[in-house]
Formats: structure tokens, sequence, C-alpha cells
């Protein structure tokens, strides 16, 4: 009967890598069923291209100088990771209960989260609200098992990818132009939010599809933020990889953020404060208890790197926080 | 021993704790005269929370050497040593091996080599560890809860008379009386911005928290000292553990404790070998002196909605509190009273150490929190006596219960007194049949 199982599971393995290689060849928007569970997301394809990065924005120096970048094509996940998806990798037991059949050896074998000791829904919710607080370690290490349960590469967005999908093309302060009292249409901000996290896709989508991109929760990304970066990136494919803990580079600003703190070209950075309520040390690897306004989104790489960087990108060690 | 229902008595044992009374200064011990006047900190019981706690006291600024530590576990002692070493140095952090304590009885020789001790092992060892601080005359940090049954709060409620007499500074990690949105609102609400409290909810409802798995070789005792989450002598399952928080809010709003509890749990979600004997929810109602009633409600259901908070229902207006820093009073017509401004606010973590020590090196008695530390870790464990045995309690049926949990002999080849049975799971309450006091 074993023997049986795992012949079909192999089956069922390859046609699902068949579908994914169909797929790529496609680089068309899909649909992503987290496997076993009724959860699922969609990836829209981000055409390779090249864009002004930054802005002559005098205001925020570190946006500046504008400079060219050109960017390798992806997909990006419509939505924010919400609390449907991200608390499935959470809790290990709750991901067994709910899937259908077993969840699989390799994932059982997977580093989870410790089980945060306060409510990181802060009292706003889950259902289709943003999964929050989390830090940049456990988003990459959600990547991972979404990667163990699919077989693809997902990972976090480098800043200039996001900020290349953010703008979508467009040359102005937010994909819908310069006016700030406009983005009440696209975004969950301070101005309309109630102080809270909203459910995610209610407002207007980006001209590449991409909902929330501004406000609701700020999206981590895989870089180190340095003021002066921008002075020195390079041209390709730009990312600042992560070495030190803090800090590092958030995008889109959030719920509690204004109108005017938001653009697509601004730059947010992570901060050893919202730690601070962590009573525990070493701090946790895991959660940022004063950062309800933090968030994550997935993209995929169109061409995704060898097996080895794969690895190399998801086991990389945290750094101990004390 | 009777809980103190009226408000003037309540004052009289909690005024400290709200920075009203400040009694005549303690006597310095000769230690505080030393050369470079430092005080000398141990810390037993080298967890997360212990080690942050150390942490903290070096951060309020004031000159103080971490002399001793202890643990049960050598591992444990060396990986909380680590980084209190690397981040405040050798000239602060003096702890040769031989004031590395381990085992069952370290507490003791550690706690011999301090002015100032904190108490961070699993609350089930609280009782003990307190009252050896307080017979050895030490200043003292001690984590919450301060019991995990009746006979354990008796220890802890007769140690801390002892403590006052002896003019102890005792501080109790409920952070809570020491963040400013709790502070500012429930001092608003003892004035009477929304009138008199006629009831209220209060719930920690959250996924859970972590398991540590037993490993080859572990002797039973061993097993369930380090995964003492899920077994009652050493947690006093998670209302009390987690949920005194909660309760204990209710109590300060109600200037008292409670006479009377009733409520229902059980195993429903969390049900595994490794999940020991407790409860996966309570749902509890106390009722006050006056006849207003809480309802308290902690539940571990990963994939559920969350919820930790406590509101308030009052003759004028109505009450919200939380640990993210909300303190809103409005009336019943939705006006608001006061809205604690949530941002920028003092880590309470931080403020419990950063008053203690400012009192210390000031020679001041000024902080007395093990009684009431003592009774709202008590009307937990009441409630969950409520839950396992699905009787109604008053709170001196609930003092005065006879069953202790405690092993009667610590050591690692002993056994603890509840054991799983031969597939590997552990008997828990049935509502209805077990006995609790």
């Amino acid at each position: 009967m074993l023997f049986r199982y795992r012949i079909l599971l192999l089956f069922i393995a390859a046609l699902f890598t068949a579908w994914i290689l169909k797929n790529r060849e496609l680089f068309e928007a899909y649909t992503q069923v987290i496997p076993g569970t009724q959860v699922k997301f969609t990836m829209v394809p981000i055409p390779g291209g090249s864009f002004l990065m930054g802005s002559a924005n005098e205001k925020y120096s570190d946006e500046t100088p504008a400079h060219r970048v050109e960017i390798e094509p992806f997909w990006m996940c419509t939505h924010e990771v919400t609390w449907d998806a991200f608390e499935l990798f959470l809790d290990k037991n709750y991901e067994t209960a709910i899937s259908e059949g077993p969840i699989g050896q390799v994932v059982d074998g997977l580093s989870r989260p410790s089980l945060p000791y306060l409510d990181m829904t802060f009292g706003m919710g889950k259902e289709g609200k943003p999964a929050i607080g989390m830090t940049q370690y456990g988003a990459i290490q959600y990547c991972h098992w979404l990667y163990l349960k699919t077989g693809i590469f997902y990972r976090l967005p480098t800043e200039a990818e996001w900020e290349y999908a953010a703008k979508a093309g467009t040359k102005s302060s937010y994909f819908f132009g310069e006016d700030a009292k406009k983005l009440s249409e696209y975004a969950w901000i301070a101005e309309n939010s109630n102080e809270s996290t909203q459910k995610v896709g209610l407002k207007k989508a980006n001209p590449w599809g991409l909902f929330d991109i501004y406000g609701n929760v700020m999206e981590w990304t895989s870089d180190q933020y340095e003021a002066d970066f921008y002075e020195r990136s390079p041209e390709k494919n730009p990312q600042n990889p992560s070495i030190k803990l803090y800090p590092r580079v958030v995008r889109g600003g959030s719920y509690k953020h204004k109108a005017e703190e938001i653009s697509s070209a601004r730059r947010f950075q992570s901060e050893p404060k919202w730690k601070q309520l962590d009573p525990q040390i070493p701090k946790s690897q895991w959660w940022f208890p004063e950062a309800p306004f933090l968030g994550m989104r997935l993209v995929r790489p169109l061409n995704p790197p060898s097996p080895e960087e794969i690895k190399a990108y998801y086991t990389k060690a945290p750094i101990d926080d004390y | 021993m009777k809980p103190e229902h009226s408000r003037r008595n309540f004052m009289k044992t909690s005024a400290i704790i709200t920075g009203g009374i400040l009694t005549s200064p303690f006597v310095l011990p000769k230690a505080y005269a030393a050369p470079d006047n430092h005080l000398k900190l141990a810390l037993i019981g080298c967890g997360g929370r212990g080690t942050g706690a150390v942490f903290q006291a070096f951060e309020t600024g004031h000159p103080i050497k971490l002399v001793a530590m202890a643990d049960a576990f050598r591992d444990r002692l060396d990986g909380s040593l680590k980084p209190i070493l690397d981040k405040y140095g050798a000239e602060k952090v003096v702890v040769p091996e031989e004031r590395k304590f381990v085992g069952f009885d370290a507490y003791k020789q550690a706690i011999a080599e301090a002015d100032v001790v904190i108490l961070a092992t699993p609350p089930g060892f609280r009782p003990p560890h307190f009252e050896e601080a307080v017979n050895q005359g030490k200043q003292i940090f001690m984590e919450k809860p301060v019991a995990t049954d009746a006979a354990g709060i008796r220890r802890v409620l007769a140690a801390a008379e002892i403590a006052k007499a002896k003019k102890l500074n005792v501080v109790v990690g409920l952070q809570r009386h020491y963040q400013s949105n709790y502070r500012e609102t429930i001092q608003r609400i003892h004035d009477g911005a929304i009138g008199d409290i006629t009831g209220g909810q209060v719930y920690w409802n959250d996924g859970g928290v972590w398991v540590r798995e037993r490993q080859p070789g572990q002797t039973e005792m061993e097993y369930q000292m380090r995964n003492w989450y899920y077994f009652n002598w050493l947690c006093g399952d998670h209302i009390t553990e987690q949920h005194v928080h909660n309760i204990d809010v209710a109590n300060w709003v109600k200037q008292g404790y409670p006479v009377k509890a009733e409520g229902t749990g059980g195993r429903l979600v969390r049900t595994g070998k490794e999940h020991g004997e407790i409860f996966d929810h309570h749902v509890v109602t106390f009722t006050y002196a006056d006849g207003s009633v809480i309802h308290s409600e902690c539940r571990h259901f990963p994939g559920a909605a969350n919820r930790v908070d406590e509101s308030f229902q009052g003759t004028k207006g109505k009450a919200y509190l939380s640990a993210g820093n909300h303190g809103n009073l409005s009336d019943w017509k939705g006006n608001a009273i006061y809205s604690h401004n949530r941002e920028n606010n003092v880590n309470p973590y931080q403020q419990e150490h950063n008053e203690l020590w400012d009192a210390l090196f000031k020679g001041e008695y000024k902080f007395a929190d093990a009684e009431n530390a003592a009774k709202s870790t008590m009307t937990s464990i009441m409630g969950r006596y409520a839950t396992y045995s699905g009787k109604v309690l008053t709170w001196e049926e609930a003092l005065n219960g006879k069953v202790d949990l405690f092993p009667e002999k610590l050591a690692w080849d002993t056994s603890p007194k509840v054991l799983p049975n031969e597939d590997g799971y552990y008997p828990h309450a049935i509502p209805g049949k077990t006995q609790v006091i």
C-alpha cells in the first residue's frame, strides 16, 4: 500500500512539474493553490524592462539620484500575503489539521516560527487580512515553506523589483499621477483605514494588477537599507544584500501613513525598536511585536537560480538579536 | 485568609503598586556601601524571559553586577550567559564557574551571592524561590505567575508578609501595572470616569505557544521540566501562565478579588502526547463581592480569531484596554472620555526595572507587588479549578484547597505526580469527575 502510495505521489509531482514548466513557458498570470488546502493566491507576470528608479525629491534625499535600472522578468503576487496562508506555515499542527492528506516529510522538517507570545493580529483580525509583524527572516522562511510545498522558487522582491512593479511603467509619484488626494481610491492609509489593516484587494489595483501596493501594510524587500545606495547602485538587477540585521528596506507605506508620506519611490527602513516589546533575550528571530504595519508580498523570478543558489537563499542563518 | 473586597482594604494592599505610599527607607546592606557602590544581581531561571530581565536591569544604567546564575539545566545557563556577556562585558558580568549553580537546589546558593535577585523559572518553583529570597533578605524582581496551585499561593502570601516586615522591595512582572495606558486609564476609572464597574470581559485567545519534543534518554522529570508549559505543577495551565495578565487587570479595575468562580473548559484541538495535561480553552465567570461579573476567556486555537484585551462596563460608560497601548474610555453615547495616545509609550518591561532599581539605589522601600500578584494568580487558579472540576467555587474554598501538585521529591530520577499512560498520553481533568481542591 505504502509503495503504491509513493508511486502515486511521484506521479502527481511529475504532473505538477509539467504544469509548472508549461506555465513558465507561457509567462501568464496563474493561480497557486497551496497543496492540500483551499488557500490560493494569484501571480501576475511583470515584464522585464528598464525604468527610472528613485526620484528627484529633495524631501527624501535617499530617493536620489533617480537612476536607470534594468529588471529581469518575474511574477508578483497580486495581493499581500494573508493570515489565511501564513498561519498554515506558522503552526504545523494547524497545517496538518486543515490539510487533506499528509503535509509531507520535507515540510515536516522545516524550521517554523516560534509561536508569538503576543496576539500578532493586534486585534485587527485574520481572515483576508494581511499577515503582519514578521521579520525579514520569517518572511523568507515562509517562502521556503512554500517552495517545499510547491517546488516553485518564491522569494521576496528586491527593492528595485518592488519599485519597478509599483511604478508599472509610470513616471509620476503615484502610478495614477501626482494627486495625493486620490490615494484613498487605491490604498488604505491613515486618512481612511480607521487605524487598522483591511482585507486585501478592496481598493483599485495598479496598471499591472497589483492591489494594495501602497498602504495597508508595508512590504518586505530583500535589501539592506543604505541612504546613499542609489549613488553606487549597479544598473542591472540591482540589489543590496542584507548583511546587517538593521536597517532593511520595506516599501509602500501602511494604514498608519498619511498620503503625503507615501509614493512609489519612498523608502522605509526596519528598526530595532519594533522588537522593544519582546520580553525575551535573545529576541525573537521571527516577530516584531511593535510592527503591526509590516507585511510581505511574494515574487517569483521567470528564470529561477540554480538549486544551490535557492538553497543558499533559504538557509541563510538568522542574525542573533540582542 | 479572606479576600479583601472593600475598596479601602484593597487600597491598603495595592496603593504601593500604584505609586502612592512611600514608607521609611530600608536598611542598606553593607554591600551597597562598597567602594564602587554597585549592587550585586543573581538570576534564578535562565530562560529567555530571565535573560531579558537581566538586560532590562542593566539598561537602567545603574551600577549593577551580575554575580551568580542558577538553572536546573547547564545548557540553559550557558545559553543565557552568552548574550549577557556579549552585550554588557566582563566588567559587569562576573559569573565565574564557581557561581554558576545547576540543579534543583541551585537557587539557594545563587540567591546567597546577591543583593537583588531575579526569579524567572517556570512558575511552579516561584513559591520556594520567593520564600528563600525573602528569608535571605534580598530585594526581588519575580516573574508572573507566582504559583501554580493554592498550596503555592499560601506560601507566597505568607512570605509576602515577611517581605513587608523586612521592607524588601518586591516587583512582579505583571507589567501592565507599569504600562502607561493601563495606569492612566485605570486611575480615571477609579476616579469615577465611567461610574461603578458592573461587568467586564477579559481575553487571551490566540494560537498557543512552543512545544519541546521528548528527547531520547530523558527521564520523565527532565522531559516535564523541558516541556514545562504542558504540566500543571510547573505551568498552572495557560489560564494561569498567560491569562493571569488579563484577570489581574480585572481585579485591578474592580479593586478586589472575586468571591466566586464557575466555568467550562477542555481539550479540543491541542490533544497530542506532547501537550501534556493542560486544557486548550477555559471560559470562566468571576463574581465579585458587589455582584458584578467578569467574563474571562482564554484559548489556544490556531486558525481561530485572536483576541487579547480587557473591556469593562460601568454605570456611566465603558472602557477598552490592551497591551498594544489601548486605553479608551467613553460614555454610553459614544463620546470619548479618555483616549490614550498609543505612540511612543515606554516599554513596560523596561519601566518595571527602571522604577525598581531607581528605588533600590535611593535606598527606598517602595514596592510590595507580591500580595496582589499572589491573589491575581490565585484568581486564575480558581478559574482553572472551576473549569477542571465543573464546580462552583468560592474564594475561600479555592484558596484553602488541599491538592498540592508539586512532586514529593525533586530529582532527575524521581517521578512527577502526573505520568503518561502506556501510549504516552497524559491524564487530564474531566469536569464533573476531577477533584481540584
